[in-house]
């Protein structure tokens, strides 16, 4: 079986990210970016069947601007066998994400897709279940575990109040948690290796997928700032502001 | 122009998550009716009809809708989406996993955790871990959106008396079964209603450090209690307790973080919070930043303290 694992470039998560003066974004420019850490997960994972025996092929897809090559690079070096750029300066949403994957699926017949719950970039927690939608797949969202046995995957995943499973008959679509797995470091050997293994880049264009966003940003702001608060001598006196300042207890 | 909101229930009642989705889909304009697809869920389709603001409650019941798997509810949702401007999710775990399911298959986008309707069509909705707010404007016939729940008001759960109409349930999709669930048992209020939280972090130490500390001041307050991922990582505390950008958003009166460094992930999931109050022994830490309150204490001391005095 192959499995299939889209992942993205993102602002890494480390920066704190500033609003552009004139409204129109966020500056990503000279930021550190990185694997989206949802995507690092599911690589992971992917390559963990893989180890297990269950999978053959893992195949790591990114959409977006050239510079997603090196994204892809590090899923190689984690042990992704070969990878598929999709190429487009168009800033892409998650439908458009879907419909590229989508045709990927199509081509490539996976058993599994296997996607992060959400980018910390656009925090949108949609592709994998568009994906499963417009590919008729089943879906297991915010997996923190996963089992093959034969043609059903068995996944528990996170679900406010506890966690639930679920039995999906495969081909099938999940989405990591960040408890599925701790992805493992990659070793400078790897990434001498990685850079051996096989990248095809693809256009939009040649999958046959419009990618016009459908969503238009009209602004970014930053958020309303809290003022600024203060330190209080000990306990004594924070229940005091609590009870006559605040008055919330 | 109808905006349909998908309702969160248990069967019995409805969760209070579709209280405040109800508000937004009231701000969106036009009538609000509300789908409430279960197995047995005539009682909660008779709460929904009593929430302000509803004009038609529609009662889908079956055995495919039990355990609310995606692939079924988003084709109920479908089977009844011909009429409706907008369909609205609360952005719970359950609405997360639908609402982007229906908008592929009505081949539109969908607008995730808005916080605020600007127009019908105009949305704002934070973005990089709630660093950046951005506005964003649909063009598409169908506006499917899921809602942050503490960006709006809940609506009254009394005082409406909206007719129940019943609709055929859809059959089961057959691709996924649902096998099990494991719920955390807790006495304590639900952590995104609750008014007051308080918040463990790494500093706790371990799981018996932290219910026994943070335990009984929550018993005191009358409070949920929260965690950072660094706590739930480290397994001092239930995963679905995490409050921050990938766990809960929660936005109470009083918001207790002890121990918690304040990584902007954190921060993500509890800034809106009316009143915070910081208990660290680091004067550094990035959580005094937001604090209104700040005690800079080691924990193990100040929470007993507090716990006494209050």
């Amino acid at each position: 079986m192959k499995v299939l694992v889209p992942v993205k470039r993102v602002v890494d998560y480390n920066v704190k990210v500033r609003v552009k003066s004139d409204g129109t974004g966020v500056d990503i420019a000279n930021v550190k970016m990185s694997m989206n850490p949802f995507d690092e997960i599911a690589v992971e994972e992917a390559v963990r069947l893989k180890e297990k025996g269950v999978v053959t092929e893992v195949i790591a897809v990114s959409c977006g601007v050239t510079q997603c090559q090196e994204t892809l690079r590090t899923a190689l070096a984690i042990g992704a066998d070969r990878a598929i750029l999709v190429e487009t300066d168009v800033e892409l949403q998650p439908l458009a994400v879907a419909k590229l994957l989508k045709a990927l699926v199509d081509k490539e017949q996976p058993g599994l897709v296997i996607l992060g719950k959400q980018a910390i970039d656009g925090d949108n927690n949609q592709t994998g279940q568009m994906l499963a939608a417009l590919a008729d797949l089943p879906q297991a969202t915010f997996a923190s575990k996963v089992e093959v046995a034969g043609d059903k995957v068995s996944v528990s995943r996170e679900v406010d109040g506890g966690l639930e499973t679920l039995s999906l008959s495969t081909p099938a679509v999940i989405t990591t948690d960040l408890r599925l797995n701790e992805p493992r470091y990659v070793t400078l050997p790897n990434i001498m290796k990685a850079k051996k293994k096989q990248l095809d880049t693809f256009k939009p264009e040649d999958l046959g997928v419009d990618v016009a966003p459908r969503l238009k940003t009209l602004k970014v702001a930053e958020p309303a700032k809290r003022g600024a608060g203060v330190k209080v001598a000990d306990v004594a006196a924070l229940v005091d502001k609590l009870k006559n300042e605040a008055k919330v207890i | 122009m109808t905006s349909l909101v998908i309702a969160e229930h248990d069967n019995a009642s409805i969760k209070p998550a579709t209280l405040n989705t109800v508000t937004a889909a009231a701000a969106c304009g036009g009538d609000v009716h509300v789908l409430v697809a279960g197995e047995g869920a005539a009682a909660a389709a008779a709460a929904a009809s009593k929430i302000a603001g509803v004009s038609k409650v529609i009662h889908a019941d079956g055995a495919s809708l039990k355990d609310g798997l995606a692939e079924n509810v988003a084709a109920q949702v479908l089977a009844i989406a011909g009429n409706y401007s907008h369909i609205l999710f609360p952005s719970t775990a359950a609405g997360k996993n639908i609402a982007p399911r229906v908008a592929a298959k009505l081949d539109v986008a969908q607008i995730s955790d808005i916080t605020k309707v600007d127009a019908p069509d105009t949305f704002e909705r934070p973005i990089y871990a709630g660093n950046a707010i951005a506005t964003v404007q649909s063009s598409d016939a169908v506006k499917v959106i899921t809602v942050r729940t503490t960006g709006f008001d809940a609506a009254a759960a009394t005082g409406g008396s909206a007719a129940v109409e019943t609709a055929a349930a859809v059959a089961d999709s057959g691709k996924s079964a649902f096998v099990g669930r494991e719920v955390t048992k807790s006495e304590r209020p639900e952590l995104t209603a609750a008014k007051i939280i308080v918040s463990g972090g790494r500093a706790l130490g371990s799981a018996e450090k932290f219910t026994e500390v943070m335990s009984p001041l929550a018993d005191k307050l009358g409070a949920a209690i929260g965690a950072s991922r660094a706590a739930v990582d480290a397994g001092y505390a239930p995963n679905d307790l995490q409050v921050g950008q990938t766990g809960k958003i929660v936005a109470p009166q009083l918001y207790i973080a002890c121990g918690i460094s304040g990584a902007i992930q954190h921060l993500a999931g509890m800034k809106d919070s009316k009143v915070i109050v910081a208990i660290n022994k680091d004067p550094e830490a990035p959580i005094f930043s937001v604090a209104d309150y700040g005690l800079e204490a080691d924990l193990f001391t100040a929470v007993p303290e507090l716990v006494k005095a209050l």
